[in-house]
């Protein structure tokens, strides 16, 4: 313990005024997130609109909190939501229960669910936590048409499974990650 | 309850009704509650860099009597339980509650004998945070939520019931859209 210890210790707080501000300017510089941060889900859609969700109930047997309910249906000729035999019906994700664990996404055999950077997920009640299909699919991007309509791509789901890309790209819709069709 | 409930209902309790909500929203100091993981988010974000201090919260009371909102962040054991009641009933009115993740809020992935599925059962929540944890951009947001609401509280018993007369409720806009830079 010297005499110019205390002199010291203010030479740590002086400096710290010619320092960089720590602080993240949350509210008003907006929400940043890391690309793959979990945040909340999205239901996403094939490239003319129909959904890719065929209600298989993977992520609801995969989910360890229980947070998922999803009941599936059949497509029929006069209404068809998804390519294929079945669709999600409904759809219902629990947010006071979802851990955000990813469990889900992996289970997913067709892609359909994924997580966006959204987080502000904050509610004054239980009701309005627990979101449904409407609030969990994605926005119709251009080219998208809202299901139930017939199958755009190809005449087979196989056509929307295997080579939906090249079916896009030849029928002329717009492509979700660079934007603008040829 | 005070003086308040005397004075006639009119221009001037509405004003003095946001004077004072603007005065306490503004100075909302919390009652820590950490009792898991969330805890450590909850510290994070009383540290510089969130600074929970720019939203008037200036440090975590551990004296329910200095504090108006208890933070219960983590699960809530059916033990925990009666001590998280007495430590509510000591703080001063006015006082509110957030109930911090998914454990806080519903049980979350405890969906067992030892943990109370949601604190709700215990205190009366007034705003749900989920997330597990939650990021302390959450927690900000769901403080940012809270205020909005306490803007908005009516001040006594006959401007409670004109309100729930007119069926007003405070909408839960996400705060890096409310408070974005213009």
């Amino acid at each position: 313990m010297g005499i110019f210890d205390p002199i010291k210790g203010f030479g740590v707080t002086f400096s710290t005024m010619f320092k960089k501000v720590v602080t993240e300017e949350y509210p008003e510089a907006g929400a940043p997130a890391a690309p793959r941060y979990h945040g909340r889900h999205q239901l996403n859609r094939h490239p003319d609109g129909l959904e890719k969700c065929v209600g298989c109930e993977l992520c609801a047997w995969a989910c360890p909190a229980d947070a998922i309910f999803v009941e599936g249906a059949d497509n029929t000729e006069e209404a068809r939501y998804s390519p294929g035999e079945r669709y999600g019906a409904d759809y219902q994700i629990n947010y006071l229960r979802c851990i955000g664990c990813g469990l889900c996404i992996e289970a997913c055999p067709t892609r359909s669910l994924t997580m966006i950077n959204e987080y502000e997920l904050a509610n004054d009640n239980r009701q309005d936590l627990i979101w449904t299909k409407e609030d969990l699919l994605a926005p119709l991007l251009r080219g998208m048409e809202q299901p139930p309509h017939p199958m755009r791509l190809g005449d087979t789901e196989q056509d929307y499974y295997v080579d939906a890309p090249r079916l896009a790209r030849k029928w002329g819709y717009p492509d979700p990650v660079k934007g603008e069709a040829k | 309850m005070g003086l308040e409930e005397r004075l006639p209902n009119g221009i001037l309790l509405a004003s003095l009704e946001k004077l004072v909500n603007w005065g306490r929203k503004n100075s909302l100091w919390p009652a820590t509650f950490g009792l898991a993981c969330c805890a450590i988010e909850m510290m994070t974000t009383g540290a510089p860099r969130y600074d929970i201090a720019r939203f008037g919260m200036e440090r975590f009371a551990a004296t329910p009597r200095q504090a108006d909102l208890m933070i219960v962040a983590g699960r809530v054991t059916n033990k925990m339980a009666p001590v998280l009641r007495q430590i509510y009933d000591q703080m001063a009115e006015p006082k509110w509650v957030l109930a911090m993740g998914v454990c806080a809020s519903s049980g979350g992935m405890f969906n067992n004998y030892a943990v109370v599925q949601g604190v709700d059962h215990v205190v009366p929540v007034d705003i749900y945070l989920p997330g597990c944890p939650p990021r302390p951009e959450m927690l900000l947001d769901a403080i940012l939520k809270l205020h909005a609401k306490i803007q908005d509280e009516p001040i006594n018993a006959k401007r409670a019931a004109l309100k729930l007369e007119r069926g007003d409720r405070t909408p839960m806009i996400p705060s890096s859209v409310k408070y974005a830079k213009k």
